[in-house]
């Protein structure tokens, strides 16, 4: 049925346009137009769809909700308000009326697919009928409106405007939904454990909290050895990343042949496009073996999960993006001061460390905090490469567990979405959001701050 | 050969070294090609020491590249190359053997768009000697700065904001702080690549001032646009077209009798 009215819709839109558009041309004959005939072309097309389609957002639901009472109530309107119940029966009905229900139905069971069926067919025809007598309506009225004077262009230009904002509001609006959504599970995690308890509580284990009748029940929500082992593998991987990363910016942008940079540039690039999952068993299966046994060749007690295998394989991750980020603000610095620098008699390292650096600084350094943000986030390395135990320890050698790794923990398997445990994974992200929204807000100052002096 | 090609070139323009002073920069049979494009076509040329030379021309006509050529500017140009002999205080600036660095040092260049550093005043002036370390103590640097900054005529206007950013400055001080920053590593010759032509009429006049000043000490090579600069400003003046240098002379003769038909266009205003 959906299909059917795109196309419906569709067709009016082509056919209105052409008429809009011809009839501007013939109108022409006569008068010169404010707009051009594609205008008045694309005015009658907006004048159909816009219609069309709202009739089809608000219909569509509406119909839908229609559907399912009338056949709740004509199977047991008793089920309406048990949720289960009701799901239950809703799947066998529309099983039934599609027809692949396996098995004898009852006769509730059929009379209520039957008018399933029935009200299905007569909303959506319904649907479909006012749909194209809006559009046809909507046609006319463009067409009316025509005329040799009328101004298509500025209306077209403003529907292009809403369109983009629409958009735009997408964006903002989803953004602003998880934010809130993660808001309100963390407020109700909070009436369960001590926002004290939780920031400064020194173990880590929701495990225990499982069953209301086990033992220790009532688990421990300390998120310090977190705030640790995330710090820990972010630092690993920064001190890899960001020397590495501005060094190989630096070697591309001011020391690299055009021929090398057109091959090394993507292939660098390439490693930032390598799923962090193979990253993860990397980090898993080779590096941290690796470590051990290196460790152990030098007597060193080191976990089979450390914390170093996964912030080197992190580190190794964010490199590509540190160094293309710093390349592009490199680049970004003026010609003119290199030479200014050059003609001083200054030599390639000296330019570099003594006018380009700094110019660039406040790019480099929200570069680094994007990169920050990035490994703070990464949950995949982290959960194959740096282990679940909530040690509370700075020995990077030892298994640490970070934020992301504990939400995916919580959240994965069957759980019951009222427990303890399950609502820290919100308040984990939050804290994690809360995290990396700061980091960017720094970021973003940092540049503000310096870019005035230096443009 | 290369004293051939000394005789030859006497012989064809007959310019002896200008004003009976001897020549601090000679160019012989100078060729720039950038790729395949052949930009500059066998100048020969004597730059008299403490005077100021103007190149002018139409765009396009290779005095920029000349220029460039004197400090060896167009290395940076990955596709540029340069072929015959340009000697300074009769050193072969192209010998292998020569540092770029060190010649840059001796050789300041002053740019179209003013570029300072985005450093203070200070930093922007000290930056050169701290490089080749010419001051010995902080008290040695303020000196240099200072008087650089005078030098440049710039000193009164910012000796009370010296930790200011170099941006802050107007176009005009910008660029004579980029000429302070130039003649702070006491360099022999200062090349000057339209340095006027981001700047309003007073800030040429202060411009062209200076320069006036600064040819006591310095070999000034100047690229300019304006006619009428050239004739304030220089000594000798060279004409460049479609890559080839057409005439050169002493700026008055050059501006009243022309032996060239070409220049004689130019500087009436019938092309370029």
């Amino acid at each position: 049925m959906v299909a059917l009215y795109c196309a419906g819709i569709a067709v009016l839109v082509i056919v209105g346009f052409l008429f809009g558009r011809s009839r501007a041309a013939i109108a022409e004959r006569s008068e010169p137009l404010h707009s051009r005939p594609p205008y008045h072309g694309a005015y009658v097309s907006i004048c159909v769809l816009l219609p069309m389609l709202l009739l089809l957002a608000i219909g569509l639901p509406i119909a839908d909700h229609l559907v399912t009472s009338q056949a709740l109530h004509a199977f047991d309107p008793a089920v309406i308000n048990d949720d289960l119940k009701r799901g239950a029966a809703l799947r066998d009905i529309v099983a039934l009326a599609q027809g692949r229900l396996p098995g004898e139905p009852s006769i509730a069971l059929r009379r209520a697919a039957d008018v399933y069926v029935s009200t299905h067919s007569w909303t959506y025809n319904l649907i479909l009928a006012t749909g194209l007598v809006f559009g046809l309506l909507g046609a006319s009225f463009g067409l009316r409106s025509l005329s040799t004077r009328f101004r298509a262009r500025n209306r077209v230009e403003r529907v292009v405007k809403w369109v983009l904002l629409a958009a735009a509001l997408v964006a903002v609006l989803t953004t602003i939904g998880i934010v809130f959504s993660v808001l309100f599970e963390t407020v109700r995690f909070f009436e369960r454990v001590s926002p004290f308890e939780f920031l400064f509580g020194l173990q880590w284990s929701p495990q225990i909290a499982m069953r209301a009748d086990q033992a220790g029940s009532s688990g421990a929500f300390g998120i310090v050895p977190l705030v640790v082992g995330t710090l820990l593998i972010t630092t690993i991987a920064m001190l890899i990343a960001g020397p590495i990363g501005l060094f190989a910016a630096i070697y591309m942008a001011e020391y690299a042949s055009p021929r090398f940079r057109s091959f090394a540039k993507p292939l660098l690039e390439i490693l930032a496009g390598v799923p962090t999952v193979v990253l993860g068993f990397f980090a898993a299966l080779t590096l941290a073996p690796l470590i051990r046994e290196v460790g152990e060749s030098v007597g060193l007690n080191v976990a089979s999960e450390s914390a170093l295998a996964a912030g080197i394989v992190m580190g190794m991750m964010i490199i590509p993006f540190v160094s293309s980020l710093s390349d592009d603000v490199i680049n970004a610095v003026p010609q003119s001061l290199r030479d200014g620098s050059y003609a001083m008699g200054s030599t390639k390292s000296e330019t570099i460390k003594k006018v380009i650096l700094p110019a660039a600084f406040s790019g480099i350094v929200s570069a680094m905090m994007l990169a920050i943000s990035r490994a703070v986030g990464e949950t995949m390395i982290v959960v194959m490469a740096a282990g679940l135990a909530g040690n509370l320890t700075f020995n990077p050698l030892q298994a640490v567990t970070t934020f992301t790794v504990q939400i995916k923990t919580i959240l994965v398997g069957d759980q019951e979405f009222d427990s303890a445990k399950t609502l820290a994974a919100f308040a984990l992200g939050f804290v994690l959001f809360f995290f990396t929204l700061t980091l960017n807000v720094i970021a973003m100052q940092i540049v503000k701050r310096y870019r005035e002096q230096y443009d | 050969m290369n004293s051939m090609v000394q005789v030859k070139h006497s012989e064809a323009v007959g310019a002896a070294p200008g004003i009976g002073v001897k020549p601090k920069v000679i160019a012989r049979d100078v060729n720039v090609y950038y790729g395949e494009k052949h930009a500059l076509k066998s100048v020969d040329l004597d730059v008299p020491e403490r005077s100021v030379t103007a190149l002018i021309g139409p765009s396009g006509c290779g005095k920029s590249t000349f220029l460039r050529c004197i400090n060896r500017m167009n290395d940076t140009i990955p596709i540029a190359r340069v072929t015959g002999k340009i000697e300074i205080d009769e050193r072969d600036i192209y010998d292998p053997t020569l540092d770029v660095v060190q010649l840059r040092a001796r050789v300041g260049m002053v740019f179209q768009k003013p570029n300072p550093f985005p450093k203070s005043i200070y930093e922007n002036v000290a930056y050169g000697p701290k490089i080749h370390g010419f001051a010995r103590s902080k008290a040695e640097l303020d000196e240099i700065v200072t008087t650089s900054l005078q030098k440049a005529g710039l000193f009164e206007e910012v000796k009370d904001r010296l930790n200011e950013s170099g941006t802050s400055l107007s176009g005009g001080q910008q660029q004579r702080l980029c000429i302070a920053r130039a003649i702070a590593v006491s360099p022999e010759v200062i090349l000057m690549d339209e340095p006027c032509s981001a700047l309003d009429p007073i800030a040429t006049a202060k411009i062209e001032e200076l320069m006036d000043e600064l040819r006591a000490n310095f070999t000034i090579i100047i690229v300019t646009h304006s006619m009428q600069q050239a004739a304030r400003v220089s000594q000798r003046t060279a004409f460049f077209h479609l890559g080839i240098l057409v005439e050169e002379g002493a700026t008055e003769t050059m501006f009243t009798t022309p032996r060239d038909r070409r220049t004689q266009d130019y500087i009436t205003g019938r092309f370029g």
